[in-house]
C-alpha cells in the first residue's frame, strides 16, 4: 500500500472488535489481509482487479441486513465488521461444500497436496465428506505442450487464471467455454496452448488455488513439505524477480514466487519459471581444465592456480601489467565484480577491466551523465502505476523484460494507461499500444526530435519546470525546429498524424515516463539517442517525479551492479574516476597498494589489442565474447593470438573453447551475494545448493589466485566484501547484509539510516540542473545499397537469453524455440519468393549465416530481424563492429544485408 | 444435459466460397466493431446455419477480439451452434414446467425416432435437435419449437407426426 496515501487520510474500522486503519479505496479484505486477519478467499489475486466470484470472503457488518463479500466492499469510516460469527461460518461452509461437491478428492496423489487453498479451507471448516452428491461432469485434461498441464476435473472455476492471462500477461490464451455445470476453462477450440498466444509464463499456475494447473517439468518430484524453500534473485534479465527454489536432495524440484510480494509480485516469465534446469546439466564444469595438444584435461585446483599464477607473473614481468585484460561479468554478484576490479587494479596493476555493459548500455552512461548527472534508471517499477502515459522505445519489453511488460499491460487494461510504442517491429506490446510509431531502424533521433517539435509548437512543454530545473533550453530549441512531422515522415517512415498524436499524448499527460533499451543504445549515435530521450523527458517536466523519468532497462541480472562496482576501465566502484588523484589515494590506502593512474581499455579495444599483440592475456569471468561481440570472426582471431586465455565459467562456452585454462565456477543458486537490478535495487542472492564437483564460487577463485600472486585480500565471507564496498563507495554506503536480509535497498543509499532512493533527481538533478543538449540526426554507419539492400537488426527472444549458455541447456525452452528465426516482411517475402519456414541465407560485408525465415506483417518492409542467441546462426558474424565514438558501443541494431533463398 | 460440445465430435466441413463471402459481408456491415460480437455471430448463424471454427477465427481476427472469447460466447448461448443445423431445427424445452409436464418423454421419443442426440443433426441435414432451458412459456408446457413455430401442450405420441408434417 502507498504509505503517503495512508498519511493523507485514514479510515478507521473495527474488525472483530479490534480498531484498524486503512486508506480510502481499500476493500475490507485488503485491510484484513494487511493486518493478518484471516478471511477465506479463493478468487482474489492482488495482481489484478477484484472479481468477487467465489463468495467465500463473506463478513457481517453492523447495520447491514445481509452478509457481504469483503473483497468488493470498500471500507468507510467506523464500519464494525465481524468475520467469525456462527452465521458467517455456516455460510462459508455451505459454499465450500458446494465447491467440493464437484471436485475430485484425490489429495493422496494430487500434486498440489499440502499447497492447496481448497484443501486448507476444507481442513479449517471441517469438510470431510460430500453432502451434495450429484451428477458427475466429465472434464478434459490439456497437456500437449512442454510446460503447463490443465486438469479441468480439479478446476473450481474461480477464474483467476483467465484474468491473470487477460489482464496481466495480455496473452488471452484461455477462456470459459460452455456454461453451468459444463463450463470449463480451455484454450479456444480446445487447441493446444502452443497454437495460442500463450507465452508459457506459468503465472496461471502461480494463481491456481487448487491442483488444476501444474508445471509439467516439476511433476512428481517432491511433496510440498519435503522441500526446503530458498528465496533468491533470478539470474536472467535485469528485472530482478525474486524466486523460490524448492530444493530436495541438492536438486531444484520446483520454482515459485510469492504472490503479492517483492518487485515482481509473484509473477515470473518462462525463463525464470522453467528455464533454470541448466543448474543441473551434465555438462556443468566440475574441475579445472587445462588445454594440452588442443584437448582439455582435468587438473587439480592447486596445479591450475600454480600454472596460471606463474604464467601471469612472467607476462607481467616481460610486458607490464597493461598487457593483461580482464573481463568481468554482469552475471556474477556485486561482491565478485568488486573483487575482480580489485584484482585487476591492485593484484595485477591495470585498469583494463570491462564487461558486457559496454555492449548494451555504455551509451546510457555517456548520454545521461552530461544531461542528468547519473546514468541509471531514474524511477522504480512501482511507479508505472502512477504514470498517465508511457513511451516504450527500442525495447521489446515482452521478450526481454517480460515482468515489466506485464505491469505495463495491466495498467493499460485495468487503469487506462496510454502506451506509445516506438519500434520498427510490431512487437507484442503494440497490441496494447494507443499508438505505434513504426520507424526505420536507426532513425530514432528524427522521431524524437519530431515529437519535441510538435510538443513545442503546441505549447505542451513544461515551461515552469524548464525554467527552474534545467539549463540551455534556449540554445536547444533550434535543434528540433526543422523537424516538422512531414520531414520526420520522410526520414523515418513514421506517419505524420501518428507522430502528432503521440506527441500530444506525451506532452499533455500529467506524468509520463519513457522506457528504453538496446534499440536506443546499440547505434553509432547511441549517446545522441539517449540524450534525445533525456531532452524529451525534461521538456515534459517528467524527470524527478513519481511516475515519470527516463528508464533504461538493463539486460542482465546484474549489469547495473557490475557497473556500480567498478568493472569498468575508467571508474572504481560508485563511478569514482580512477584518474582523480584524491579518489585513487583513497583506494590505495584501503587496498594497501599503488594503483595505476590512467584509465584502461574497453572490451572492444581489448579484442583489438589482442589482435595487434598489445594484449597478451585475457582473463574472462562468466562472459562469452565469441557470440556476444560484433563481428565474431575478428574476435576469434584476437583470442587465438593471445599468450594466455583463462576463462572462469559454469560451462565450456564458445569462448571457453579457445582457453588455455578453464576454471569451474558456482552458479547463482550455489552462492551467496547480491545483485543490483535495473531500478538500482540491491537484492540478496542466497545459496540453495552445493556446487557440482570441485566448482567454486567466483569470489573464492579470485581470492585464491590473488593470494598465489602474492596479494592476500583476506576476506572470509561475502558479507565482509559488502562491508568494504560500503566503506569506499558513497552510493552504497548504507548497504549491509543485515539490512538487505530484511528488504532490498535502492541506491543511492548513503548511510546506515538512509532509506534508499526510489526516485533520482527528485529535488535537484545529480549534476545540479538538467542540461538540454542539442543533437544532430545522423544515419547508421552502413545503409542499404544495391548489393546489400535490406536493413538487419538484431535482438532477443523470450525463450532464450544472451548466448544461450544457460537457456541452451534447458530441455523445455528448446522444445519451444530450437532455432533462430529470421523475421521478414511479407511483401519482401513475396518479392524474394521466400515462404514461412524456408531456409535462407543472410549476408553482410562481414560474413554470412543461414537461418529459417519467419514471414509475417510484424516487421517493416525492408527490414530483417534475427536473434543473436544461436551459435548455429550467429547474428554477430553479420553485425557491424563500428562504434559510437563516445560510448564505444557497437552498432548491433542496423547494418546492410542481403537475403537469398538457400 | 447439453454437454459441452467436444471439438473432435464436430463434423468436418469446408466453408464454401459463398459462405466465406457472406461472413465477410456481415462482419464489414458492423464496421469491424468490437462490441458487435453477438449480433455478428447471430447474423452469420442465421445466414449459413452454423458457426464452424473457421468462421469463429474470422470473426475474432476481424473484430480484434480474442478467439477464446468468441468461442466462449458461441459455446455459452444455446442458440449458437458449431454443428450445421437441419432444415428443421427442433428445440425441446426442458425447463422445470415442461419437464414436469413430460418434456423428457418428448425428447426420448424424438431421439429414438431420428436417431440423434441433442446437439446433432441427421445425416441428410433435414433435422437437428437441441435442448432449451425455460422459454418463458410455462403456461403452455410442454413446449417444442421447430424453426420459428412454437408447438404447445405437446403430446409425445403425436410429436413426430407434427414434425414430419412440415416436410
Amino acid at each position: 500500500m502507498n504509505k503517503k496515501a495512508i498519511k493523507e487520510e485514514q479510515i478507521t474500522i473495527s474488525i472483530n472488535g479490534i480498531k484498524i486503519n486503512g486508506s480510502p479505496g481499500q476493500t475490507i479484505l485488503e485491510v484484513a489481509l494487511e493486518n493478518d486477519i484471516f478471511i477465506p478467499h479463493l478468487c482474489y489475486d492482488p495482481r489484478i482487479n477484484i472479481q468477487g466470484a467465489c463468495r467465500l470472503c463473506l463478513v457481517e457488518i453492523e447495520g447491514f441486513r445481509e452478509a457481504v463479500p469483503s473483497c468488493i466492499t470498500k471500507i468507510s469510516q467506523g464500519l464494525k465488521i465481524k468475520t467469525d460469527t456462527d452465521h458467517i461460518r455456516n455460510l462459508i461452509k455451505l459454499n465450500l461444500e458446494l465447491i467440493v461437491s464437484d471436485h475430485p478428492l484425490d489429495c493422496l496423489t494430487c500434486e498440489s497436496c499440502g499447497n492447496c487453498e481448497l484443501q486448507d479451507l476444507a481442513y479449517l471448516y471441517d469438510i470431510d465428506q460430500n453432502r451434495f452428491r450429484g451428477e458427475v461432469h466429465p472434464k478434459k485434461v490439456f497437456e500437449d505442450n512442454p510446460f503447463i498441464i490443465r486438469d479441468n476435473e480439479k478446476c473450481i472455476l474461480c477464474g483467476r487464471c483467465v484474468r491473470i492471462c487477460d489482464n496481466l500477461i495480455g496473452a488471452n490464451a484461455i477462456g470459459y467455454a460452455g456454461r453451468g455445470f459444463d463450463c470449463e476453462i480451455i484454450p479456444a477450440f480446445e487447441q493446444s496452448l502452443k497454437d495460442t498466444d500463450c507465452i508459457f509464463c506459468g503465472n496461471c499456475i502461480s494463481t491456481c488455488p487448487v491442483g488444476a494447473l501444474q508445471a509439467k517439468p516439476y511433476l512428481k518430484k517432491a511433496r510440498a513439505w519435503e522441500t526446503k524453500k530458498i528465496q533468491t534473485t533470478c539470474p536472467y534479465c535485469g528485472v530482478g524477480c525474486q524466486i523460490n527454489l524448492h530444493v530436495k536432495n541438492n536438486k531444484i524440484v520446483n520454482i515459485t514466487s510469492d504472490v503479492g510480494k517483492n518487485i515482481n509480485k509473484g509473477s515470473l516469465c518462462v525463463k525464470g519459471k522453467f528455464g533454470l534446469d541448466f543448474v543441473h546439466d551434465s555438462k556443468r564444469l566440475t574441475s579445472p581444465l587445462k588445454k594440452r595438444d588442443g584437448k582439455f584435461e582435468k587438473i587439480s585446483w592447486t596445479n591450475a592456480m600454480g600454472s596460471i599464477s606463474s604464467k601471469l607473473k612472467e607476462i607481467i614481468k616481460n610486458h607490464g601489467p597493461d598487457s593483461i585484460g580482464i573481463l568481468s561479468s554482469a552475471k556474477c554478484t556485486n561482491e565478485e565484480n568488486f573483487l575482480l576490479s580489485r584484482f585487476a587494479r591492485a593484484t595485477i596493476g591495470t585498469n583494463n577491466i570491462d564487461h558486457c555493459a559496454r555492449l548494451c548500455h555504455a551509451s546510457t552512461i555517456t548520454g545521461l551523465i552530461p544531461t542528468f548527472g547519473s546514468g541509471a534508471m531514474t524511477n522504480s517499477f512501482e511507479d508505472i502505476k502512477d504514470s498517465d502515459a508511457v513511451i516504450v522505445i527500442g525495447s521489446n519489453t515482452t521478450e526481454a523484460h517480460p515482468v515489466i511488460s506485464y505491469e505495463l499491460i495491466n495498467q493499460v487494461i485495468e487503469h487506462n494507461l496510454k502506451l506509445i510504442v516506438i519500434d520498427p517491429r510490431k512487437i507484442p506490446l503494440t497490441k496494447y499500444a494507443y499508438i505505434h510509431l513504426q520507424q526505420k531502424p536507426g532513425t530514432d533521433i528524427a522521431v524524437l526530435l519530431g515529437l519535441m517539435n510538435v510538443i513545442y509548437e503546441n505549447d505542451l512543454h513544461d515551461t515552469e519546470y524548464i525554467d527552474k530545473r534545467t539549463e540551455n533550453f534556449e540554445n536547444f530549441i533550434n535543434s528540433f525546429k526543422e523537424y516538422s512531422p512531414e520531414k520526420v515522415e520522410q526520414l523515418s517512415g513514421v506517419i505524420k498524424d501518428d507522430l502528432i498524436e503521440a506527441a500530444k499524448v506525451y506532452g499533455s499527460a500529467k506524468t509520463a515516463s519513457i522506457f528504453y533499451s538496446m534499440g536506443i543504445t546499440q547505434h553509432t549515435c547511441g549517446t545522441e539517442n539517449v540524450i534525445s530521450v533525456a531532452n524529451l523527458a525534461m521538456m515534459g517536466g517528467n524527470v524527478g517525479k513519481k511516475g515519470g523519468g527516463v528508464n533504461p532497462l538493463r539486460g542482465q541480472n546484474n549489469v547495473q551492479g557490475a557497473c556500480d562496482l567498478g568493472a569498468l576501465p575508467n571508474v572504481y566502484s560508485g563511478y569514482q574516476y580512477v584518474e582523480d588523484n584524491e579518489i585513487r589515494e583513497k583506494f590505495e590506502k584501503e587496498w594497501g597498494k599503488k594503483l595505476p593512474p590512467k584509465k584502461g581499455l574497453t572490451v572492444t579495444e581489448m579484442i583489438d589489442g589482442a589482435l595487434s599483440g598489445k594484449i597478451k592475456v585475457l582473463y574472462i569471468m562468466g562472459e562469452n565474447p565469441m557470440l556476444s561481440d560484433p563481428d565474431i570472426l575478428h574476435v576469434a582471431q584476437g583470442l587465438k593470438n593471445l599468450d594466455l586465455l583463462v576463462v572462469q565459467d559454469i560451462f565450456i562456452t564458445e569462448t571457453g573453447e579457445f582457453a588455455d585454462f578453464i576454471l569451474p565456477s558456482a552458479c547463482f543458486a550455489e552462492k551467496n551475494g547480491t545483485f543490483t537490478n535495473t531500478d538500482r535495487r540491491i537484492q540478496r542472492v542466497n545459496k540453495a545448493l552445493n556446487p557440482p564437483g570441485e566448482a567454486m564460487e567466483d569470489w573464492k577463485i579470485i581470492c585464491r589466485l590473488s593470494e598465489k600472486l602474492g596479494y592476500n585480500m583476506g576476506y572470509s565471507s561475502v558479507s565482509e566484501i559488502m562491508d568494504e564496498i560500503a566503506k569506499v563507495t558513497p552510493i552504497y554506503a548504507g548497504i549491509n547484509y543485515k539490512r538487505l536480509n530484511a528488504s532490498p535497498l535502492q541506491w543511492p543509499c548513503t548511510g546506515k539510516d538512509h532509506p534508499g532512493t526510489d526516485i533520482l533527481h527528485a529535488k535537484n538533478f545529480a549534476r545540479g540542473k538538467g542540461r538540454f543538449m542539442p543533437v544532430e540526426f545522423s544515419l547508421p554507419a552502413e545503409n542499404p545499397d544495391k548489393k546489400y539492400p535490406y536493413i538487419l537488426t538484431t535482438g532477443r527472444i523470450l525463450y532464450h537469453f544472451h548466448t544461450r549458455t544457460m537457456t541452451g541447456k534447458s530441455e523445455f525452452l528448446n522444445l519451444i524455440a530450437p532455432m533462430a528465426l529470421a523475421h521478414i516482411n511479407e511483401e519482401d517475402g513475396r518479392d524474394l519468393n521466400i515462404k514461412d519456414g524456408e531456409k535462407i541465407r543472410l549476408e553482410t560485408r562481414r560474413g554470412k549465416i543461414e537461418a529459417v525465415a519467419k514471414v509475417d506483417g510484424n516487421i517493416k518492409k525492408g527490414v530483417v530481424f534475427i536473434p543473436f542467441h544461436f551459435a548455429e546462426s550467429p547474428a554477430n558474424k553479420l553485425t557491424n563492429p563500428v562504434l559510437d565514438p563516445k560510448a564505444k558501443i557497437p552498432e548491433y541494431k542496423a547494418c546492410a544485408v542481403s537475403i537469398s533463398k538457400v | 444435459m447439453g454437454c459441452l460440445v467436444r471439438v473432435k465430435d464436430l463434423p468436418k466441413y469446408a466453408l464454401k466460397d459463398w459462405e466465406v463471402g457472406k461472413v465477410k459481408e456481415i462482419i464489414s456491415k458492423y464496421k469491424n466493431d468490437k462490441n458487435s460480437v453477438i449480433p455478428v455471430l447471430r447474423e452469420i448463424q442465421q445466414s449459413i446455419g452454423f458457426l464452424p471454427i473457421d468462421v469463429q477465427r474470422m470473426v475474432a481476427d476481424k473484430l480484434k477480439v480474442p478467439e477464446k472469447d468468441i468461442y466462449g460466447v458461441v459455446t455459452f448461448y444455446s442458440f449458437f451452434s458449431m454443428v450445421p443445423k437441419g432444415k428443421y431445427d427442433i428445440r425441446v424445452c426442458m425447463g422445470t414446467a415442461c419437464y414436469v409436464k413430460g418434456g423428457g418423454k418428448i425428447l426420448s421419443k424424438i431421439k429414438k425416432e431420428l436417431g440423434i442426440e441433442p446437439g446433432q443433426t441427421t445425416r441428410n441435414r433435414k433435422y437437428s435437435l437441441q435442448i432449451n432451458r425455460c422459454l418463458g412459456a410455462c403456461g403452455i408446457a410442454p413446449v417444442v419449437v421447430v424453426n420459428d413455430k412454437i408447438l404447445q401442450k405437446v403430446n409425445p405420441k403425436k410429436i413426430m407426426d407434427i414434425i414430419y408434417s412440415y416436410d
